[in-house]
């Protein structure tokens, strides 16, 4: 598959507001180099699936919104011409058609020789590791198979943008699993301009170059799955990805003193509290640790145990602990947190 | 949006030619016929001499009697081999279901016909009683036979809507009447048919809307029967009564239609009517 | 979903309501087995037992063979008709609910809503002076499509709403096809079960229809049922009962057609 043909997408202050008033998203720029896979993140009604539909060309921004395809403005192109592959939740797989014929389809509209579109759907369908369900009806398919189709017909074109609608959803979590590796080899090797929507926090680290994660029509934070990860911008996102335990306290004589314990702080009261990672907690030895909680709760959860713990303050903390050793419910035990990953949330 | 534009003219291109033909070939001729209605003899009042004069009256009264009486006939019937089919499974039953949705699309015309095989003079159950009591009965030619003929066209109107609700009823919820206590008759009195009520109102409904408008098995069951129907037509092909039978036709209508409204309020889309 | 009361099969209760259906069925399929074979006996009266003849067949399809014929060519045209304005306007239906197109669904309706003998009348009163129209055939068909319009339109309608159309055709949007692509690549081989049942529906109607055409025929465009009607009245019992042989020839095999068609649809929407 050649990488001749990707392209960069850039939306200029597209915003889109519904018939009856609903705003689906604010006026939000964006810019996705070409290549480069961008996954937007968030919880149902956040505004992913409505801005990739705006770049898909099936909706059009508000007024004075732009969208940008390379140096092309592309804005007022329908879907039909904007060359896009795009992969639905629910497929789009056409029933009355077999395998071969749904991922020659997108060839046949556009007219390509049948030499050339037999030749580009073999490739597609090797690519997907289909070749031998070319003939076979869609309603014959399992979920996994006709998410392997629905790839397959999206990319036999050689569109220069690769749009995903949720495409994992509809599946089991095994399933979900496996196709995700699969995915990730074929977008790497595609070298295609990718925009992936999911809720999945999962998916979103494992195939996105960047995340961007939305919130109530908004683009919270964009970022490396890295950056998201460990510096969260704020409260929303640091709670959606990953677990996040949060502490509020109170800055005196060089320390952060909060329920259960202090740690050594140079900057000011962090006024929406502060961050870390069920992971930043160890189990200190007695005497040397610099947070004390009782356990709620043990969950053993195979490579690791999760505990819920009680510092005193008003919400729990989670801590993940590999070490093997038994947890007693309302065992009181000791916990060196680093500041340094303490990461502090604006609202 | 430009858009937008575009794909509301597709849309109306789409629907126009069959907009057109409404138009023109129902809406401007009921038009028509309301103003047809005013303009005889009697003016405007032709359409109150509907509910005023006598044989009028007494053809409605016919009428709406005759299709209460059907309906009601109709849904004990229907109700009763319709869930019954639906909740057995049984060799023969898919073939008992086909039998019984067969004649869906007889014309009144064939029902009539076939109405007169069975109680005409040289029928069925002539012979039967004459046979066991000396006398023939024919009374195919009278309300009666009329009776039987609407009944044969609306059991496979009623139960194809019977069957269908019945089997959206819910097992679960005669599980639990069961589990608290319900014999089978508590359970068909307090779960089953609360849960039909709306199909065998919308199915009532339709039938009693056919049987007010039928026609054809009146008319090959000939002249004495005075249904409205009937009325209408020799009004206006006998004493070419026109205006009188527009007022009459419109009238029909608006009853039929309120009853198919009625009944379509109730179920969304479902069994077929016809002549 | 089944019900989960078992009756066992011995209870009376089961086999009271088997009486009862069978005798149901006996009321409905009797009288026409009874019309069909008095069609071919040499003599009602006698029956059977008294020989078994053609002659009044061979009557019919001579002396009616016009308005078999008649019947015949209306459903068919009657069918393309519907099946061209129909197919469209079940399409806009499908892909827009709103006040607007519920009103259209509701006005579709009514040709069936109001007696036939209305809908007839109405249409003599508002063109029966235009002449050369009045008398054609094509006066009886407009009658007929107004008639079944909203069958074939249901029909096809229940068949879309039941698949995503929206998101087929932007599956096919995104793959580049415009809309004639779309219609008729997609859309139409989808709805192959809905356009069927449809068809079979408006074709076994059409045949069937009396009440309109009674009074929109003229003796030279008579039509099969109102040829019957006409053999009723003034001939032998058996003449009629041939020509109802001929009409049940003509359209019980489409009718076992349509129920096949119907649990073809309602299988598929199982799955």
């Amino acid at each position: 598959m050649n990488t001749a043909s990707n392209v960069s997408i850039r939306l200029e202050q597209c915003a889109r507001t519904y018939e009856d008033g609903t705003r689906a998203l604010e006026a939000t720029d964006l810019t996705i180099q070409a290549g480069e896979t961008v996954v937007f993140l968030g919880p149902s009604g956040c505004g992913k699936t409505t801005t990739l539909r705006l770049i898909a060309g099936l909706d059009e921004p508000d007024e004075g919104g732009k969208v940008w395809f390379g140096k092309e403005d592309v804005t007022a192109v329908p879907i039909e011409r904007r060359n896009v592959g795009m992969v639905f939740q629910s497929y789009a797989l056409f029933p009355n058609m077999s395998v071969e014929e749904n991922v020659a389809y997108g060839l046949r509209v556009r007219k390509v020789p049948f030499d050339k579109r037999s030749k580009r759907v073999h490739e597609s369908l090797e690519m997907m590791h289909i070749s031998d369900l070319a003939k076979r009806r869609i309603d014959q398919l399992s979920g996994g198979q006709r998410q392997r189709v629905a790839l397959a017909r999206a990319i036999a074109p050689r569109p220069r943008v690769l749009l995903l609608d949720e495409p994992l959803t509809a599946l089991d979590a095994k399933l979900r699993e496996s196709l995700r590796v699969e995915i990730n080899r074929l977008l790497r090797s595609l070298e295609i301009t990718t925009v992936y929507v999911t809720h999945d926090q999962g998916e979103a680290m494992a195939l996105g170059d960047r995340i961007a994660v939305m919130d109530r029509g908004r683009i919270a934070q964009i970022g490396t799955p890295e950056e998201i990860y460990r510096s969260p911008a704020n409260a929303f996102v640091a709670d959606f990805i990953g677990t996040m335990n949060r502490i509020f306290g109170q800055v005196a004589s060089g320390l952060l003193v909060f329920p259960g314990g202090s740690v050594p702080w140079n900057g000011p009261t962090p006024t929406a509290g502060l961050m870390f990672r069920p992971e930043d907690l160890k189990i200190a030895v007695p005497g040397s640790g610099n947070l004390t909680a009782q356990v709620v709760t043990a969950f053993f959860l195979g490579d690791h145990v999760r505990l819920v713990l009680d510092t005193g303050a008003e919400g729990l903390v989670i801590a993940r602990i590999s070490e093997r050793r038994n947890f007693v419910k309302g065992e009181t035990l000791e916990f060196t947190l680093d500041p340094q990953t303490l990461v502090s949330l604006e609202d | 949006m430009a858009r937008n534009v575009r794909e509301r003219v597709q849309l109306a291109a789409l629907m126009a030619p069959a907009a057109i033909l409404f138009a023109a070939f129902f809406l401007l001729p009921l038009a028509q016929l309301v103003v047809i209605g005013g303009s005889g003899k009697l003016g405007w009042s032709a359409y109150l001499a509907v509910f005023t004069e006598t044989r009028y009256l007494k053809s409605f009264g016919a009428t709406i009697a005759l299709s209460a009486g059907v309906t009601f006939f109709t849904l004990i019937v229907s109700g009763v081999t319709g869930v019954f089919l639906e909740r057995n499974r049984f060799r023969g039953r898919a073939f008992l279901t086909a039998l019984l949705t067969l004649p869906l699309a007889f014309p009144g015309v064939v029902i009539g016909s076939m109405v007169i095989m069975l109680a005409g003079r040289q029928g069925l159950v002539p012979d039967f009683t004459d046979f066991f009591f000396g006398e023939r009965l024919v009374f195919a030619y009278s309300m009666a036979g009329l009776f039987v003929g609407y009944v044969y066209f609306s059991i496979p109107r009623t139960i194809l809507t019977v069957m269908a609700a019945a089997e959206k009823l819910d097992p679960r919820l005669e599980e639990a009447a069961r589990s608290l206590g319900a014999g089978p008759f508590m359970v068909v009195r307090d779960v089953i048919l609360p849960a039909l009520k709306p199909a065998f109102l919308a199915a009532g409904a339709i039938c009693f809307a056919t049987s007010m408008g039928a026609f054809g098995t009146a008319f090959t069951l000939a002249t004495r029967i005075n249904v409205v129907p009937m009325v209408i037509y020799t009004e206006f092909t006998l004493q070419a009564n026109v205006a009188m039978a527009a007022a009459l036709s419109f009238v029909l209508g608006g009853i039929t239609w309120a009853a198919l409204a009625f009944a379509r309020s109730l179920s969304g889309s479902s069994v077929a009517a016809s002549g | 979903m089944q019900a989960s009361i078992k009756q066992s099969r011995r209870a009376p209760f089961f086999w009271m309501q088997l009486a009862l259906t069978l005798t149901v069925c006996a009321f409905l399929i009797l009288p026409v087995l009874m019309s069909m074979t008095a069609g071919v006996t040499l003599n009602y009266m006698t029956g059977v037992s008294g020989g078994i003849t053609t002659r009044w067949v061979e009557k019919v399809l001579t002396d009616y063979r016009g308005p078999i014929l008649l019947s015949l060519q209306l459903a068919i045209a009657c069918l393309a008709c519907t099946l061209l304005l129909g197919i469209p306007a079940a399409y806009v239906l499908a892909k827009h609910q709103n006040a607007f197109t519920r009103a259209i669904e509701e006005l579709l309706v009514m040709p069936v809503a109001v007696p036939g003998i209305a809908t007839a009348l109405a249409l003599i009163v508002t063109y029966g002076s235009s002449g050369s129209f009045r008398t054609s055939w094509l006066f009886i068909l407009v009658g007929h499509v107004l008639f079944t319009l909203p069958f074939m339109v249901r029909s096809v309608l229940a068949v879309m709403s039941s698949i995503d159309l929206k998101t087929l055709e932007e599956g096919a949007r995104s793959l580049g096809a415009n809309f004639t692509q779309r219609f008729f690549g997609i859309i139409l081989p989808n709805c192959s079960s809905g356009i069927i049942a449809g068809s079979l529906m408006v074709v076994t109607l059409s045949l069937g229809e009396f009440n309109m055409t009674l009074l929109l025929h003229t003796p030279l465009t008579q039509t099969l049922p109102v040829g019957l009607a006409d053999t009723y009245a003034s001939l032998r019992l058996e003449v009629g009962s041939a020509y109802t042989l001929v009409f049940f020839v003509i359209i019980v095999p489409l009718l076992i057609a349509m129920q096949w068609a119907s649990n073809a649809i309602s299988r598929r929407e199982r799955i």
